[in-house]
């Protein structure tokens, strides 16, 4: 990637560049359980509420109080810090449900358990490759594949170069997902919500990694633009994931309405300028 | 030298990449690489002569992804023609002189089967089957599957090759850096399904290099009892000065190849990234080593698409309960088509330790093939342990095993001639571990040595099928001793000689013995343990009962099955406090109260929006908590009327939650919660009334479906659950349904409500054309639209009577309805 973007830098693009799709792999990124409800149906507005309540001093207090008491003299931003990265409570942090009724406690440790039975079933794949982006008369994008999206047109002026990448955690979160939509739609319910929060958290990572490289190369990227936003029709989905060798390399496969399976996987493109 | 000859004494070297050569000759991205076998045939050529003169025995034709969902008949007889033709001139024109073979290659159709996916298994069998007659036709001399990464797909794909061919077929799938399957399946699931199926020669591909593939490697030679193969790539590609490049070099590739050979690797070749130089470094690196030749491991083996579990090391406990034979309750959701309550029998069995789940569907009015692959199927959609399909109807049997994702458990043959002519061609066929049971045309044999001889013929009958032992557990039959009190003995000296003397797995349906005696469980926990320490591989019991899960742990914690006992000591943590003896009648008081006990005292009164107060039971389902809702209406059920507590408790607390919805004080996560326990009282209410011979109570029927074209589910499945807990009679016909069988159906039962869901707007139409059919067909019927792109806008537009905005929007509408019917 770093090289990628110093050859945009340097004017050095060549078209081999969009031959073989490159392959990524990451460990977990850090859980975030307000997106996962928020995904679930619950506005983040109520989570904010919840969250402001949650952190005031007296609760703090009560939560120094209480780790006094377990006596390992817990560093409490530590232990926070422990909550979000694994997305579990921890022995200090539990403090808050002490205070929250006994149908948000159900529901908290409803998620406790999904966070739980997925990490060992979900894996972090990206296939991506990048390419030199030229513009024909009418300033359209000349992508890999056809298409004639003003919105992508709009997304992607004054771009030299995307990265157009493919995404999924896998198919382990949709056999969790169709265990319980039969059997307890409630858990079914938050491990739709919890594979959106992770196929969207791995994307922001990758994100993430391409910011940085554009950024130490003094470059610019675009937000990301995935089919099926705004005019650009999902129907990309197909040559897109050819381009991307994704069915060998992800194992993500199109149905007949181009729905992507496994289905929490996400396909985008990012543009960069100079 | 006929291939299958040939691979018996000799290593078998396989061609490298096709498609990154292919690339490098200026195949442009999405060109399919299929049509250059008739514009670039000299191309194709080239690269597979050189292969050859490399040294490769087998060359795969470029027919990867010749397959009828990307090219019409035409086209596909010409390519896959031409493709065998292109290799055909390659050999010829090769200078090498080793064996040389023409394989039709057979990759995956690039479309997800279901329940995962939208594709019909039958769909992709025969979309299979349309290549194989045709590599066939022109001439190929092996078919090879490869790069599969779905385990259903392979069974698809091998089940095309061996219906429509004789060649042999060699399977290799690709596996993911954690070592399995894209959709799970590990190595030595694939070794059971495809060995079970008769696939020459097994083993991976792509993905990955030869080191990261070491550990499938292993796993495959542990298990496999054919010729294992590799074809890996040349490691992972990176970015090198604006080209591509693999990071595996020949020579490093080789010694990597070749310690595998060492190991046990029979056939050996490249995938992507690799090159003629590549094979011929192999060839070059094993020329001094000899293959390790082939043995069978003779493990007795089941799997499901995930995993195997293995027979004749720990016992293996079979779960009962998923047969009607005595249970009214269930007898009525097989009649009801209520698969749910099916699958909810083998997700409690599962959570209660069960390794293998047997499945009993037959009564006499349903019918059964149909019935067992619809449980098979759906079972396999939420659970990941192995089946034992269980019928007397070789035509059920069939379907089950055809449909069945993995190597099931067959239930069962014996000694009768006619039975075993039935099943055995069923289990070469599909492949399975057949439970036999020692009884034939003269009945069930007192003695245990009349047992074991009619074992030893149905051993001899099935090896005439090419069934061998390991593929056989015998069921020498448990009889009560209440009629004859040798009966134990006898079965447990059948056990014994069976397990010992013919080397051959056995399993017992153990509760038969203590038939028509008081305390059963005493008789048959203490008859398990004996048998287990005779050898007994595989029960089939009750996993609810303490007594015999109890037995089984400890069995294992003694026979040193359980490392520092880890196992036995989780369990024991799980059971309640042991209570002093003679104090059991106490105790079962305790255990029945516990529950409402709990429920009441523990948790402060929820109170509506309203602020009255409610009763527990109402306050279980308003706070979504499952077990409290079932034992408090449990206890409910013994004075009060069933319909009374659905009118007094259940339906006023669903009101609650459901207006706290509509008033966004709680969101759908808590309406689902409750609901779910409130589906949990119904179910103590439902078996309450199947006991007294009436069905459920129900209010007024109501057809709910996504429309065709569309697959999304959620909110249909959420509108159907609440419905259900508001009493309706809801007949969900699913997702992607077409337009005629929703008019079908609501024909069927002249139901007065039909709801209609979509998510995408490409799919509106299929829901206005639906729409239409029925105002043909089914005037009477009220149709409610819902989904993500719908408005009430939309909903006039096409003709609705109604939009639903969420679930508790349905119901309200629902009950205005049936208001108005009277």
């Amino acid at each position: 990637m770093k090289e990628f973007m110093q050859n945009i830098v340097l004017d050095r693009l060549s078209s081999e560049d969009r031959i073989t799709p490159l392959h990524a792999e990451y460990v977990a990124p850090a859980i975030n359980r307000g997106e996962i409800l928020r995904y679930a149906g619950i506005p983040a507005s109520v989570l904010r509420e919840k969250n402001a309540e949650g952190f005031d001093d007296s609760y703090l207090r009560a939560l120094s109080e209480k780790c006094a008491k377990c006596g390992k003299g817990c560093n409490l931003s530590t232990a926070f810090e422990e909550a979000e990265r694994t997305g579990i409570p921890n022995h200090c942090t539990e403090k808050i449900d002490d205070n929250a009724s006994e149908e948000e406690k159900a529901l908290e440790s409803m998620l406790d358990e999904a966070i739980k039975m997925v990490s060992d079933k979900l894996t972090y794949r990206v296939s991506y490759c990048c390419s030199k982006l030229e513009f024909d008369a009418d300033g359209y994008p000349i992508l890999p594949f056809e298409q004639h999206s003003e919105d992508l047109k709009k997304n992607l002026t004054g771009c030299c170069a995307a990265i157009i990448f493919a995404a999924t955690i896998g198919s382990g979160i949709d056999m969790l997902i169709r265990r319980y939509e039969r059997t307890s739609p409630a858990k079914g319910l938050i491990f739709q919500g919890m594979g959106a929060e992770r196929v969207e958290a791995l994307c922001d990572h990758f994100n993430a990694e391409v910011n940085a490289a554009a950024q130490a190369a003094g470059l610019k990227t675009h937000p990301r633009y995935s089919p099926g936003y705004g005019d650009m029709p999902i129907t990309v989905q197909a040559p897109l994931l050819e381009l991307l060798d994704a069915q060998r390399r992800l194992g993500i496969t199109l149905n007949a309405s181009y729905l992507m399976s496994p289905s929490k996987s996400v396909t985008a493109i990012i543009g960069i300028s100079k | 030298m006929n291939l299958r000859e040939y691979m018996k004494d000799n290593f078998l070297f396989l061609d490298g990449g096709m498609g990154t050569l292919l690339q490098e000759a200026g195949l442009q991205p999405g060109e399919l690489p299929e049509r250059w076998n008739v514009s670039h045939a000299d191309v194709i050529v080239n690269i597979q002569k050189d292969y050859y003169d490399a040294g490769s025995n087998i060359v795969l034709a470029n027919t990867f992804g010749a397959n009828s969902l990307k090219f019409d008949d035409e086209e596909l007889k010409l390519l896959i023609d031409s493709a065998i033709a292109n290799a055909r001139k390659a050999q010829e024109l090769s200078t090498g002189t080793q064996e040389k073979y023409v394989a039709l290659d057979i990759g995956p159709l690039g479309r997800l089967l279901k329940p995962y996916g939208d594709y019909e298994f039958e769909d992709a069998v025969e979309a299979y089957a349309k290549t194989v007659k045709l590599g066939v036709a022109a001439g190929a001399d092996l078919i090879f599957i490869e790069t599969m990464n779905d385990s259903y797909d392979t069974k698809a794909a091998l089940l095309a090759a061996k219906e429509n061919s004789d060649l042999p077929v060699f399977v290799s799938n690709a596996y993911g850096s954690d070592g399995k399957l894209m959709t799970g399946a590990s190595p030595a699931a694939m070794v059971a399904m495809l060995e079970g199926m008769h696939a020459d020669a097994i083993g991976a591909n792509c993905s990955l290099g030869p080191d990261q593939l070491i550990g499938v490697m292993e796993e495959y030679l542990e298990y496999a009892s054919v010729p294992v193969l590799i074809k890996p790539n040349a490691g992972l590609p990176r970015s090198e000065n604006g080209k591509t490049v693999f990071d595996v070099y020949p020579p490093e590739f080789a010694a990597s190849i070749k310690s595998l050979m060492e190991k046990g690797v029979r056939i050996a070749g490249g995938c992507c990234g690799t090159t003629p130089e590549y094979i011929k470094a192999v060839k070059e690196a094993s020329v001094d080593i000899t293959p390790v030749p082939v043995t069978d491991k003779g493990k007795s083996l089941v799997s499901s698409y995930t995993h195997v579990v293995e027979f004749g090391k720990s016992p293996i406990l079979i779960g009962e309960r998923i047969n009607p034979t005595g249970k009214k309750r269930f007898q009525q959701a097989l009649r009801e088509n209520d698969v749910d309550y099916i699958l909810n029998e083998g997700l409690k069995q599962a959570d209660a330790g069960v390794q293998v789940l047997d499945v009993n569907v037959g009564l006499p009015e349903i019918n059964e093939p149909e019935m067992l692959e619809r449980v098979a199927k759906e079972l396999q959609a939420v659970t990941d342990l192995p089946l034992q399909l269980d019928t007397s109807d070789p035509i059920a049997m069939e379907a089950g095993l055809r449909c069945y994702n993995g190597k099931a458990m067959v239930n069962s043959v014996n000694g009768k001639e006619e039975v075993m002519e039935a099943v055995f061609p069923l289990v070469a066929k599909y492949g399975g571990f057949v439970v036999a049971l020692t009884l034939d045309e003269g009945g069930i044999p007192d003695t245990a040595e009349q047992r074991v001889a009619i074992a030893e013929k149905i051993l001899a009958k099935a090896a005439e099928y090419g069934i061998a032992k390991k593929d056989i557990i015998f069921d020498p039959l448990a009889m009560t001793i209440s009629a004859d009190t040798t009966a134990a003995l006898a079965t447990m000296q059948a056990v014994h000689d069976i397990r010992f003397g013919l080397g051959v797995n056995t399993s017992l349906g153990i509760s038969n013995v203590s038939f028509g005696l008081p305390q059963r469980m005493l008789i048959t926990s203490t008859f398990f343990a004996l048998c287990l320490e005779q050898g007994l591989s595989a029960a089939i019991m009750n996993p609810y009962s303490t007594e015999m899960m109890s037995v089984y742990y400890t069995f294992r914690a003694l026979h040193n099955l359980d490392p520092n006992c880890t196992d036995f000591i989780t369990y024991a943590q799980g059971l309640p406090k042991m209570v002093p003896a003679g104090s059991e009648a106490a105790a079962a008081g305790n255990s029945a109260g516990a529950g409402t006990v709990g429920a009441t005292a523990s948790a402060t009164p929820a109170t509506g929006t309203s602020g009255a107060s409610v009763s527990p039971l109402q306050n279980a389902i308003i706070r979504g908590l499952k077990e409290q809702a079932a034992n408090i209406t449990k206890e409910l059920l013994q004075t009060v009327e069933p319909l009374d507590i659905v009118q007094s408790d259940v339906i006023p607390a669903l009101d609650i939650v459901g207006k706290d919805f509509e008033a966004k004080k709680v969101y759908l996560p808590q309406l689902l919660m409750a609901a779910e326990a409130s589906k949990e009282a119904f179910e103590e209410i439902k078996k309450k009334m199947a006991a007294a011979g009436n069905g459920g109570p129900t209010r007024c029927s109501f057809v709910i479906a996504t429309v065709h074209g569309d697959i999304h589910d959620i909110g249909k499945n959420i509108v159907k659950l609440i419905l259900e807990n508001y009493g309706f009679d809801v007949h969900d016909l699913g997702k992607d349904v077409p337009e005629q069988d929703v008019v079908d159906e609501v024909v069927r039962i002249h139901a007065p409500l039909v709801g209609l869901s979509a998510l995408m707007t490409t799919t509106v139409p299929a829901m206005e054309n639906t729409i239409k059919l029925l105002r043909e067909q089914a005037p009477w019927a009220k149709v409610t639209v819902g989904g993500a792109v719908l408005t009430q806008e939309y909903a006039d537009k096409i003709g609705a009577d109604s939009y639903c905005k969420d679930a508790m929007e349905t119901v309200r509408y629902a009950e205005e309805i049936e208001k108005s019917l009277g």
